[in-house]
C-alpha cells in the first residue's frame, strides 16, 4: 500500500474503532485510536501473515501487550481478512469471539490472550527466543502503552531480551503520554524512556507515530539491526482523529453515547473528505 | 429480620463507593492513614481521599508488586495504609508480595480489592477475579471480607482499620441494591448475620450474592421450602459457630458466592461442616471456569449467580436428592 491507501485504511480502522465501542457500550477509544496507524502498518505492511491460514507455523507474531486497545487490533485484523468486518459490532456482547480484551482461542489472528498490562513483552520474548533456538526466521512484535512499562515485569524482559541479543524482536511502545490517572509524567514518569532501553541493550528509535514515513522506516531500520532487540519509541496522541478526545485523559476508557458518536463519525469523515479529494 | 422490599426500588450503590467514602471519614480522624492506587484511583473509588489528602495518597503508577511491598515499608514505620486496585492485579499479580512482605511479617495494610468476581462485566475474563478468596484465605493470618452492600462495605473499612494486621476486603465494580441502610445495622467482624430463619436449609451467602439469595428464598418460601439465608461477609476467619448451629438446624446446606467454587466461601463452610457437623452442602458459584466479555448483569444470570439461578440450582438440588432417597 502506498502512503494514501495507508491513510484510508487507518481512517476505516479508526471509524471501526468508535463503532464497536458505541455498540459495546464500554471499551478503551484513547489507546486504539492512538495505535491506528501503527495497528495498520503492521497488519497490512510489516507482518508476515495469512489471514487464510492464521495458525501458520513460520508467520510473524504480534502481541498486544496493552490488551486494552484490543478494538483497534480487531479492526486491523478484520480490514486484513482474518473474520469479517460486521463482527466487530458484537466486540464485548455475550457470547462474542470478539472479548473485551484478546482472546487467542477465541479470534483468528491474535497470537496472544492478553489484558493483565506487563505480561505480554515476555511472552514475546519467548516467541522471539523459540524462533533463535529452531533456527527459525519470523520475527516478532510487541505493543506496549508508555503507562504500562511502568510495570516491573516490562524490564525484566527487557533485560533478558537485550541480554540474549534477540534482534528478532522488535517493542513498540504507544508513547501517547497519558494512562488513566492523568499523564504519566505525573503519575510515575517512565521518562527517558530511550535511555532506558539504550541500558538494557536495545537499539533505539523515536518517531512520529501518526506518520507513515517515520513508521516505515522504524521498521525497516529494526529489520537491519544485528545483535539487539529493537524499541520504537512511536509519540502520538490519544484519542487521534477524534476531536473530543484527543489528549483527554477521560476518553482512556469508556464508550461515545450516541450524540458523541454522531460527532466522533463526522470528525472522522471529514478527515476523510481531505484524504479522497 | 423482615425481608426487605422489592429488589427493584433499593438503591443501587457499588461497595466500591462505600470503600472510597469510609476512607474519607477515617482519613480526618487518623492522619496515619495512607491510600496508595496503582492508575486506577478513579475506579477504586479513593478520589474523594486524594482531594481531601493529596499528601497521603500515593499513585504508584501501573506497578502493583511495587505498590505491595511499599505499602509494607509504609506499614512498618507505623503507617496504615489501604492500598487498592483490581481484585486480579492484587490477589493475582501481586500474590506473592502480599503473602512474603505483607502477611507474614503481619504488617497493618489493607487491600481495598475492588472489581472481583464476574460482574465486572465487558472487560471480560483476564480482569474477572473469581479465585480471590481462595488465594486470600489460604494466607496465615489474613482477614478476609466480602461485603453484601455499600453500607457494609463502610463498616468493613472501619472494621479492618480497627484490627491490627492484614485483612483483604473484597469489593464489585457493579452496583447492587443497598439492603443494610437502617439504623439498628451493625458490623461485627467474624460474624455471620442471618437475614431470615428458617428450618428446611440453610443458605450461606457472601457479596452481592446475599441479597440475591434472600429472594431466592423468598420464591421458594412460596412453594412451601423454609430457607435461613445467613450473609457470611467476614470469609476468614469465618462465624464457626453460625455455621454449624444453622447446619445442625436445618441438615440441608447451599453456599453461594461470586466467585470459583473451589476455595471460597463453599469450601470455608464445608471445611467447617466436616469436621463439626457433617452436613450435605451445594457449592454455587462460578464453576471451574474463565469468565467472558458481556453486561454484568447479563453474566449474572448466565452464570446463574441472580435470584433465578439460585433458585433453580436450589430446586434442581432438592429434586435430584429426593430422587435418590
Ligand atoms: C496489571 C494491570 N493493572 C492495571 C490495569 C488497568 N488498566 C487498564 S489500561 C490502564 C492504563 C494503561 O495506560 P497505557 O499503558 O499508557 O495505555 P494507553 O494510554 O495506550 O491506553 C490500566 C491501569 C490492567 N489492565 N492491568
Ligand atoms: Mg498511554
Amino acid at each position: 500500500m502506498n502512503i494514501p491507501e495507508l491513510q484510508k485504511m487507518t481512517l476505516n480502522v479508526r471509524k471501526e474503532i468508535i463503532k464497536s465501542l458505541h455498540s459495546a457500550g464500554a471499551g478503551h477509544p484513547g489507546g486504539s485510536l492512538s495505535a491506528a496507524e501503527l495497528f495498520t502498518y503492521l497488519y497490512f505492511e510489516e507482518l508476515h501473515v495469512d489471514p487464510k491460514n492464521p495458525q501458520m507455523e513460520d508467520r510473524d507474531r504480534f502481541v498486544l501487550s496493552k490488551g486494552h486497545t484490543a478494538p483497534g487490533l480487531y479492526a486491523a485484523l478484520a480490514f486484513r481478512g482474518f473474520f469479517p468486518v460486521e463482527d466487530l459490532m458484537t466486540l464485548r456482547h455475550t457470547g462474542s469471539y470478539l472479548q473485551g480484551h484478546p482472546d487467542m482461542k477465541q479470534t483468528p489472528g491474535v497470537d496472544m490472550s492478553t489484558g493483565s498490562l506487563g505480561q505480554g513483552l515476555s511472552v514475546a520474548v519467548g516467541m522471539a527466543l523459540a524462533a533463535k533456538m529452531d533456527g527459525r526466521d519470523y520475527r516478532v512484535y510487541a505493543m506496549c502503552g508508555d503507562g504500562e512499562i511502568q510495570e516491573g515485569q516490562i524490564w525484566e524482559a527487557a533485560m533478558f531480551a537485550g541480554f540474549h541479543k534477540l534482534d528478532n524482536l522488535v517493542v513498540i511502545v504507544d508513547n501517547n503520554q497519558l494512562q488513566i490517572d492523568g499523564y504519566i509524567e505525573d503519575v510515575c514518569s517512565p521518562y527517558p524512556m530511550d535511555e532506558k532501553f539504550k541500558a538494557f541493550h536495545f537499539h533505539t528509535i523515536s518517531i512520529d507515530g501518526h506518520n507513515f514515513e517515520e513508521i516505515a522506516a522504524a521498521f525497516a531500520e529494526a529489520r537491519s539491526v544485528k545483535g539487539k532487540p529493537t524499541v520504537i519509541l512511536a509519540r502520538t496522541v490519544k484519542g487521534q482523529g477524534v476531536s473530543f478526545m484527543e489528549d483527554e485523559v477521560s476518553w482512556h476508557g469508556k464508550a461515545p453515547n450516541d450524540a458523541e458518536f454522531e460527532i466522533a463519525m463526522k470528525d472522522l469523515e471529514k478527515a476523510g473528505e481531505a484524504l479522497w479529494q | 429480620m423482615a425481608v426487605i422490599g422489592n429488589i427493584n426500588e433499593l438503591p443501587r450503590i457499588a461497595t466500591r463507593e462505600g470503600y472510597g467514602k469510609a476512607l474519607v471519614e477515617l482519613g480526618r480522624q487518623d492522619k496515619n492513614i495512607v491510600v496508595l492506587d496503582a492508575d486506577l484511583a478513579a475506579a477504586t473509588k479513593t478520589g474523594a481521599f486524594q482531594k481531601a489528602f493529596p499528601d497521603r495518597h500515593i499513585n504508584c503508577g501501573i506497578a502493583e508488586a511495587n505498590m505491595a511491598g511499599i505499602a509494607a515499608g509504609l506499614a512498618s514505620c507505623g503507617k496504615i495504609p489501604f492500598m487498592s486496585t483490581f481484585a486480579m492485579f492484587v490477589a493475582g499479580r501481586a500474590y506473592e508480595q502480599v503473602r512474603n512482605s505483607i502477611a507474614y511479617p503481619h504488617m497493618n495494610v489493607k487491600i481495598g480489592a475492588t472489581h472481583a468476581g464476574i460482574s465486572v462485566g465487558e472487560d471480560g475474563a483476564t480482569h474477572q477475579c473469581n479465585e480471590d478468596i481462595a488465594l486470600m484465605r489460604i494466607i496465615p493470618g489474613m482477614v478476609v471480607i466480602n461485603p453484601c452492600d455499600a453500607v457494609e462495605a463502610e463498616a468493613a473499612v472501619r472494621a479492618a482499620y480497627e484490627y491490627d494486621g492484614p485483612v483483604y476486603l473484597r469489593l464489585g465494580r457493579l452496583a447492587v441494591p443497598v439492603m443494610n441502610d437502617r439504623e439498628d445495622y451493625r458490623f461485627e467482624l467474624g460474624r455471620g448475620v442471618i437475614l431470615r430463619e428458617g428450618k428446611d436449609l440453610s443458605i450461606f451467602a457472601t457479596g452481592l450474592c446475599v441479597v440475591e439469595s434472600l429472594y431466592a428464598a423468598e420464591r421458594l418460601a412460596e412453594e412451601g421450602i423454609d430457607a435461613e439465608v445467613i450473609n457470611i461477609h467476614t470469609i476468614k476467619p469465618i462465624d464457626e459457630e453460625l455455621v454449624t448451629a444453622s447446619a445442625a438446624k436445618t441438615g440441608r446446606v447451599f453456599t453461594v458466592e461470586e466467585h470459583s467454587v473451589i476455595g471460597g466461601l463453599g469450601a470455608a463452610v464445608c471445611g467447617v461442616l466436616s469436621e463439626n457437623c457433617p452436613t450435605r452442602v451445594t457449592r454455587i458459584g462460578i464453576e471451574d471456569v474463565f469468565g467472558e466479555s458481556g453486561p454484568a448483569l447479563e453474566l449474572l444470570h448466565k452464570y446463574g449467580l441472580d435470584a433465578e439461578g439460585i433458585y433453580q440450582k436450589i430446586k434442581t438440588a432438592i429434586a435430584q436428592q429426593s430422587a435418590v432417597s
